[in-house]
């Protein structure tokens, strides 16, 4: 059950997203029990926790992908599960998503997917399309194979024409999902620096999910630590190094044995493989 | 509907399926309006399920009518009648045979490719993404497929009857020496553009709507896999072929 409104925690003003008391069940399992976290506007914000933990299920709850069963997921003011779809979709030309495996549309070349949301929402001379893509390309570092196909470029590589096309539009808020993942670390260091850039140059808030400690920990302002359906922990990138619960030190550390199981549930191990009970 | 998914019979899935596809449908139609903006896209999908398809109907069409053009001229030659060659033929492509091969060939050809198409879209998160960017995957992908396949269908059903007619005429005239002008002129006496030609023309409107609903549907509602991607794919072929014939009765009963 999510908890009353009055014993919810009071909403930050300068807060972009902020959810209450979020509660999601996905078949049997329990993802979300109360989670409360708020998004603050411009800086760079990272969720971060043992994989399945649901990270990539709250981005989903704070597109409107997915709604929650319980609580409720605040974005620049409006209640996402209650908009209607039009002004979601408002919503959603406002928000860049860097998907997990990138999502490219297969039919196009590099230059026209990150042309696509220009193409499909405003009418821009051709020359200024032009432009504004060559640009963005030429900021992730693959300028020169915007007449490619995706099935021609890497997983690094399409990963980082998938950014290009989060961040043709220059939205408010950008959501990377897994964007370090395949990338080497000259590509790596790049990206890094792209996304505090366009954080501090343009004030984009960003959400940042990741596994990668010391990359987030160079850029991010703050970080969830998302664990057992609850936030185990919040704080600066350094508050979190020095934490001293064992959902921290457990995750910071990565060690085997601690609050998050790293095996998966299952029998007795001697006694699966037939050694209790045997004779010499 | 969720209670007949729960009485787990096959009767009740399928019922539940039928349920969903026409929900589906009223989505497709509402989507059109708004599909408009992406007329590009509609073209390219007439381009790639109509032009493409081409060869195969073609080849069949000529077949068919070649095969036709035998059995009939045999039959025929029984009773004396073999100068209604070209009628027979004409009527039995224009009102039946043309509208049903086509649609099932289509099936096959078209249907099987926009289902593997959506379907690994839909794996490889692109429609997801397309909504991401506040693009509507209904008006954007699946309208466009749909409007094509109904402008398509009667089109490769004219072909096919063509080409058909064109294979009737090489076995019956140039190879079995009926004659050309008892050939077209009983053909053009006995056919009717508003009964017969026409009747056709209905019929594979019909059957391309249904086997292009039939084609999105799988492919849209796939399991984000490989194994689902091919089991959605022989779905079209079978359901499309199945929905084809049972339409095609009903049709014939009503257009007769």
């Amino acid at each position: 059950m999510s908890k009353p409104r009055d014993l919810q925690p009071a909403i930050p003003t300068d807060a972009l997203i902020s959810i209450r008391g979020l509660r999601t069940r996905l078949g049997d399992k329990l993802i979300f029990d109360g989670v409360d976290l708020d998004i603050p506007r411009g800086k760079i914000t990272a969720i971060m926790g043992p994989s399945g933990t649901g990270k990539t299920t709250l981005l989903r709850h704070i597109t409107g992908q997915l709604g929650p069963d319980a609580g409720e997921v605040m974005v620049d003011g409006q209640n996402i599960a209650r908009i209607g779809r039009e002004a979601l979709f408002d919503l959603r030309e406002r928000i860049g998503y860097l998907f997990q495996n990138s999502a490219l549309l297969t039919d196009f070349s590099v230059f026209e997917n990150v042309a696509f949301p220009l193409r499909q929402h405003l009418k821009l001379p051709e020359e200024l399309i032009r432009n504004i893509v060559l640009t963005k390309l030429q900021a992730v570092g693959l300028r020169g194979a915007a007449e490619l196909m995706p099935a021609e470029l890497s997983g690094g590589m399409m990963r980082r024409v998938a950014l290009a096309r989060a961040i043709v539009r220059d939205p408010m808020l950008i959501i990377y999902d897994e964007p370090f993942v395949g990338l080497d670390p000259i590509a790596l260091n790049q990206i890094l620096k792209l996304i505090r850039t366009l954080n501090q140059t343009l004030g984009i808030t960003s959400i940042l999910v990741a596994h990668e400690l010391a990359a987030v920990s160079r850029i991010a302002d703050q970080i969830y630590l998302l664990a057992a359906g609850k936030i185990a922990a919040h704080g600066t990138p350094d508050d979190l190094a020095r934490g001293e619960t064992p959902w921290t030190k457990q995750f910071f550390s990565g060690e085997a044995d601690g609050p998050v199981p790293f095996h998966y549930p299952a029998p007795d191990y001697a006694t699966q493989l037939g050694l209790v009970g045997a004779k010499p | 509907m969720s209670a007949v998914r729960k009485a787990n019979l096959p009767l009740g899935e399928g019922i539940a399926q039928i349920g969903a596809c026409g929900i589906f449908l009223f989505q497709i139609l509402r989507a059109i309006p708004r599909s408009l903006r992406h007329l590009r896209e509609t073209v390219r999908q007439v381009y790639f399920v109509g032009a493409m398809s081409l060869v195969i109907i073609m080849t069949c069409g000529l077949f068919i009518g070649m095969v036709l053009g035998l059995q009939l001229y045999h039959t025929l030659s029984i009773f004396g009648g073999t100068a209604a060659l070209g009628t027979v033929v004409a009527l039995s492509l224009y009102r039946e045979l043309g509208p049903v091969v086509t649609a099932l060939l289509f099936a096959g050809r078209a249907g099987t490719s926009i289902t593997a198409e959506i379907g690994l879209m839909r794996a490889t998160d692109q429609l997801d993404a397309m909504e991401m960017m506040a693009v509507d995957p209904m008006a954007y992908v699946v309208a466009p497929r749909f409007l094509a396949g109904i402008i398509v269908m009667p089109l490769l059903a004219c072909v096919f009857n063509a080409l058909g007619i064109l294979g009737a005429h090489l076995v019956g005239v140039s190879w079995l020496g009926l004659d050309n002008g008892t050939f077209w002129s009983n053909m053009t006496s006995n056919v009717d553009v508003w009964d017969d030609i026409l009747n056709g023309v209905w019929k594979s409107t019909a059957f391309g709507a249904v086997i292009t609903l039939i084609a999105t549907y799988q492919g849209y509602t796939t399991p984000p896999t490989s194994e689902g991607v091919a089991y959605a794919t022989t779905r079209t072929v079978v359901f499309s072929s199945i929905a084809t014939l049972v339409l095609d009765f009903i049709m014939t009963a009503f257009l007769m």
